[in-house]
């Protein structure tokens, strides 16, 4: 396939609006302007494949020939709609009686798709095809001084293990890195953070979320990277309850890894959703401030 | 004191289940089970679970359909995929969780009022129908649904925060296309698929 066309999913409509608002201006900047999936319809994330997965392949496969149509490989930054449409394209690519069946119904639906798209998160492209010369220029900021925990979170790296190391995956860690930042040794890079759990079952969502905010403290991070909305939401609104609970400052900024590049590469803050941020981010900028040389 | 029996029979399991659950599941490998453990203690929730995923696929083995169907712990399953990078036996257990939950859908024995499946078929429902997710929409039928208004309440102040910071919206999108997202969607729901 000839470039990239973007699947933004619900959330960077929604909650994560400065995901988009941040990853868009980064491709652009390396010479990878990304246009909108037309007419694109949701992954269906965990919810479908629970309820029935022959449709939640079906209305993958609808988003997948879309992309066929226009000649495309699809960039997906939510690590849900990743591996929800991933997964699925590999389902449907396969020989199994049942993916035929699907890949008759969306032909008769005038949908119909050949298997010749892939799924890419940004932090694949970014890390594995675009040259590194090319990054290394666009940094024109560098993020001296800030310490950075960069989360990955669970389904960019499971369970398709060609993406990265499935416990200890390091490319966020290197972009990162070359974004200037100092990077810790965060070891609960890969450790959950509840998904959809944390907003049915409240105790799960405090628990397992206070076990990453904590870690990252104890490394001495001075924010939270992520890769994922859900995370990132995650993360962000269980905060305060946690700090009231375990009696523990566990305060940091969650941002997404788009928007330090971003900052990185020069581009103007006002520019990347920083204002979205529910979390202060006082420190924050005392810290880039001072360290960046401008 | 009533005394009841704690232990079931050969005669009341259901041999039968492992075989619904591979051919669900895409997952042949379920007899090959070493009963290891890796699965149990990669779990980030095999702590709140009533039956850790290492008894849970004893359990399926074994044909205890009823116990395994009724369980809470197929629907606390995250899909973090943990337990599956690291199995042994290369037993697909994240995609096993997703057919013992099809399974207890279909048989209609999900604890009811429970938010978690209700959060799933809310969700498929909105999709079905628009072709997108709306996320506050998503949000107010699973507190309906689940009969949760105190719930709702306590949201509030996440409400705000968002609404406040701009990541919030009420408006229900659409694809243009629903006509063919529909026509699929049909097509698929026929028996015999």
């Amino acid at each position: 396939m000839n470039g990239y066309v973007y699947y933004p999913g619900c959330s960077l409509k929604g909650n994560a609006r400065h995901y988009e608002q941040s990853i868009l201006p980064v491709f652009r900047e390396i010479g990878l302007p990304l246009a909108e999936l037309e007419d694109w319809n949701c992954c269906g994330a965990t919810a479908y494949f629970s309820v029935d997965d022959a449709m939640a392949a079906a209305i993958c496969g609808r988003n997948l020939s879309l992309a066929e149509r226009i000649g495309k490989d699809i960039v997906a930054p939510c690590a849900g709609c990743f591996l929800t449409l991933k997964k699925s394209n590999i389902f449907l690519g396969g020989a199994q009686p049942k993916a035929a069946k699907i890949r008759e119904n969306l032909k008769k639906a005038g949908c119909e798709y050949r298997g010749t798209v892939d799924v890419k998160h940004p932090l694949q492209v970014l890390t594995r095809e675009v040259a590194p010369e090319m990054l290394r220029t666009s940094i024109r900021r560098p993020l001296s001084g800030l310490r950075v925990a960069c989360y990955y979170g669970c389904q960019l790296v499971r369970p398709f293990t060609d993406v990265d190391d499935p416990d200890y995956p390091m490319m966020l860690d290197v972009l990162m890195d070359s974004a200037g930042a100092t990077v810790v040794n965060f070891e609960a890079k890969t450790r959950c953070c509840g998904g959809s759990l944390t907003g049915t079952i409240e105790e799960v969502g405090l628990r397992l979320n206070y076990i990453l905010l904590k870690e990252a403290k104890r490394k001495g991070a001075d924010c939270l990277v992520t890769i994922c909305p859900l995370c990132q939401f995650n993360l962000e609104i269980t905060q305060s309850k946690i700090i009231r609970k375990y009696k523990e400052d566990v305060a940091m900024p969650i941002l997404y890894f788009s928007q330090l590049l971003g900052l990185a590469m020069g581009i103007p803050r006002e520019e990347l959703g920083f204002s979205r941020s529910i979390i202060p981010l006082r420190n924050f900028w005392a810290k880039v401030g001072n360290g960046g040389a401008k | 004191m009533e005394i009841s029996r704690k232990v079931k029979y050969e005669e009341e399991l259901d041999p039968g289940f492992v075989d619904d659950i591979k051919h669900m599941s895409g997952c042949e490998q379920i007899d090959e089970c070493l009963q290891c453990g890796t699965c149990s203690s990669s779990c980030p929730m095999s702590v709140y679970m009533d039956y850790p995923p290492r008894k849970i696929i004893a359990m399926v083995k074994s044909g205890f359909k009823d116990e395994v169907l009724r369980s809470f712990t197929i629907w606390l399953c995250p899909s973090c995929y943990t337990c599956q990078v690291r199995c042994p036996a290369k037993i697909k257990i994240t995609d096993v969780m997703y057919a013992l939950k099809r399974k207890a859908i279909e048989d209609k024995v999900y604890p009811s009022r429970f938010a978690i499946p209700i959060l799933d078929r809310e969700m498929s429902r909105l999709i079905a129908k628009h072709g997108r997710n709306s996320e506050m929409r998503l949000i107010l039928r699973l507190y309906l649904k689940s009969r949760n208004p105190w719930g709702l309440l306590k949201m509030a102040p996440v409400g705000i925060k968002l609404l406040r910071t701009g990541r919030m919206s009420l408006k229900q999108d659409s694809i243009k296309n629903t006509k063919q997202l529909k026509a699929l969607l049909s097509a698929i729901k026929e028996p015999g698929r």
